[in-house]
């Protein structure tokens, strides 16, 4: 009598907290539930083919699209790859192939370090070193500043996707009288090459929201931007900077811009789910 | 350091046996002083750190003939092959003492290029480990073509030897353009071999081939083991000692890091000199 008692003061209390984490966890999803059901409805009818097309409009004026943002961000990202993607591959490719312990314990470190730096001053830092000298804001000063930011990103990864490459793969290679430089080219990035591009594409989606490093660096345009070295647009600071405004038509335009922006990032989270689920499938026996 | 290829005298528990003349085995089968040594062995000492791994071997492996070695778990047998073509050192914190030459070659000489060792000396791993991003001839040329060679002819000339060499062709030949992870294990060991087999090595060193196979692939690695010794000196660790006996000439007896015995396998298995090896080949321990 008194052990079933205890017995369902026990299932009681489990089913208690069973039910008090699941309640957690609708907790920690309902935030995007709730922003992508309002960017659908503030933004989508804003959404149209002139947002994809045309330069803003002057103010007064309504219709008018975000066409020069959304390449300027296709820029920015392009930009920021070329140091981001090197310096982090080939960054991440020494601490998982070559480095000492100690020297390797120091750069993830750093790393670790470096990916908790708050953006804005990775914007100070691209300023002091790019918009400064060159006396003018610039596409090349927010590529700099994004590419900083995707840095300890991509080492971090491709440090990781590397290790997952079995070392029964680089001793064959080894023991076939392969040099060790082209063991690591052409047979562990090769075979990890799948995780590493995920994790560029995963550094690339967590920079293309940045608005605090290109407040002062891209700075922003409201045309077409013809050489780099000019001020350039960018989603998430032509949002910023609509949604700061006084115009409603501005605001419906800066729904639909946080709207095409985390599509944007939905998707290249969807390829990354793609290009994870054939690594996995590829590897196993 | 001495440099004669004459018999070297006994360690504590050495026994350099081929040049004993005391040996009453079949004289048709015993090493002459003419047969040609493909590792001369002298010295050897190899730690993991502050662990030390392997403790004064000397041994001459004979070319052109199986060298089978036995011992428990944990005796240095894999140890002792990784030091034959300089896997050993890849051990972070492993490192070893003593004089391997390779057909006469210091492996270990300041100016002898571990890369070229390799070359020289192929290796086949206790597991199957074809490249999964590779085709079955990919895998098979690999070895050539990041050392450089770009000639098409030459490539699938090699490939297709070297799979004939691994009794693997009569099966792939129709699918070389499938994944090499597509085939079975026995398959794909022999796989490994013929990926081995196409830099053209001297010497193949194997790391218990079929120990993760089933008894018709054993048999199938066994019988060619028996075929690439014609041309190839191989030298094979494996904890099953009726395959040691059936496919090997000469058996080294490893345990604790000791050579115990080293001589021609059917001496060994019948007639060991030592106690320790006839407690072990009659499975009184290990």
């Amino acid at each position: 009598m008194n052990s079933t008692l205890y017995h369902r003061w026990r299932k009681a209390k489990s089913v208690c907290m069973s039910f008090a984490t699941f309640a957690c966890a609708v907790v920690a999803i309902a935030p995007l539930g709730f922003v992508l059901f309002y960017l659908i409805k503030e933004g989508a009818s804003s959404v149209n083919p002139a947002f994809f097309t045309h330069l803003p409009a002057p103010v007064g004026e309504t219709g008018g699209g975000m066409a020069n943002a959304i390449v300027g961000t296709l820029i920015l990202l392009g930009l920021a790859s070329l140091i981001g993607v090197p310096a982090g591959v080939f960054g991440g490719v020494y601490l998982a192939e070559y480095g000492a312990e100690k020297v390797n314990w120091w750069i993830r470190f750093g790393a670790d370090i470096l990916n908790g730096v708050p953006s804005i001053v990775w914007g100070i830092v691209a300023w002091a070193l790019v918009v400064v000298p060159m006396r003018g804001f610039s596409a090349y000063a927010g590529g700099v500043a994004l590419g900083f930011m995707m840095i300890p990103l991509v080492i971090r990864t491709t440090e990781e996707v590397l290790l997952l490459v079995p070392n029964g793969y680089r001793e064959a290679a080894l023991a076939l009288g392969i040099p060790r430089w082209r063991m690591i080219v052409q047979i562990v990035m090769k075979t990890a090459f799948k995780g590493i591009v995920t994790g560029v594409l995963l550094a690339a989606a967590r920079i293309a929201g940045e608005t605090a490093p290109l407040l002062f660096t891209a700075f922003g345009n409201r045309f077409w931007t013809r050489d780099l070295k000019d001020p350039i647009a960018a989603l998430p600071l032509q949002i910023f900077n609509y949604a700061i405004s006084p115009y409603d038509d501005w605001h419906r335009q800066a729904w639909a811009g946080a709207l095409v922006l985390i599509l944007v990032i939905l998707a290249i989270n969807i390829v990354i789910r793609a290009l994870t689920r054939e690594r996995f499938a590829g590897t196993g026996r | 350091m001495n440099l004669t290829l004459e018999p070297h005298q006994p360690g504590a528990a050495t026994v350099p046996s081929h040049q004993t003349a005391a040996a009453p085995a079949t004289p048709a089968a015993q090493p002459t002083p003419a047969t040609e040594i493909a590792f001369e062995v002298e010295n050897l000492h190899s730690w993991f750190g502050e662990r030390q791994a392997l403790y004064d071997i000397n041994l001459h492996v004979p070319a052109t003939a199986v060298t089978a070695i036995i011992g428990p778990s944990g005796c240095g047998k894999s140890t002792f092959l990784r030091c034959l073509n300089r896997m050993h050192e890849l051990v972070r914190g492993a490192r070893l003492d003593g004089l391997i030459r390779l057909f006469g070659d210091d492996i270990y000489g300041p100016r002898m290029d571990p890369t070229l060792v390799r070359r020289r000396v192929g290796m086949v791993f206790q597991k199957s480990n074809p490249f999964p991003t590779m085709t079955i001839g990919e895998n098979v040329t690999v070895g050539l073509k990041l050392n450089g060679v770009r000639n098409r002819s030459l490539l699938n000339e090699r490939m297709e030897k070297a799979l004939r060499m691994a009794a693997l062709w009569e099966e792939v030949k129709d699918s070389l353009n499938q994944p090499g992870m597509s085939l079975s294990g026995g398959q794909q060991q022999r796989l490994c071999i013929a990926r081995a087999l196409a830099v053209q090595p001297e010497v193949l060193l194997m790391d218990e081939p079929a120990s993760a196979l089933d008894p018709i692939a054993t048999m199938k690695i066994e019988e060619l083991i028996q075929e690439l010794k014609k041309d190839y000196t191989i030298v094979i660790v494996t904890h099953n000692m009726q395959q040691a006996a059936r496919c090997s000439d000469h058996t080294a007896f490893f345990y604790m890091g000791k050579l115990i015995e080293f001589d021609k396998t059917e001496k060994i298995f019948t007639n060991p000199g030592n106690k320790q090896t006839e407690d072990y080949v009659t499975g009184r321990f290990g």
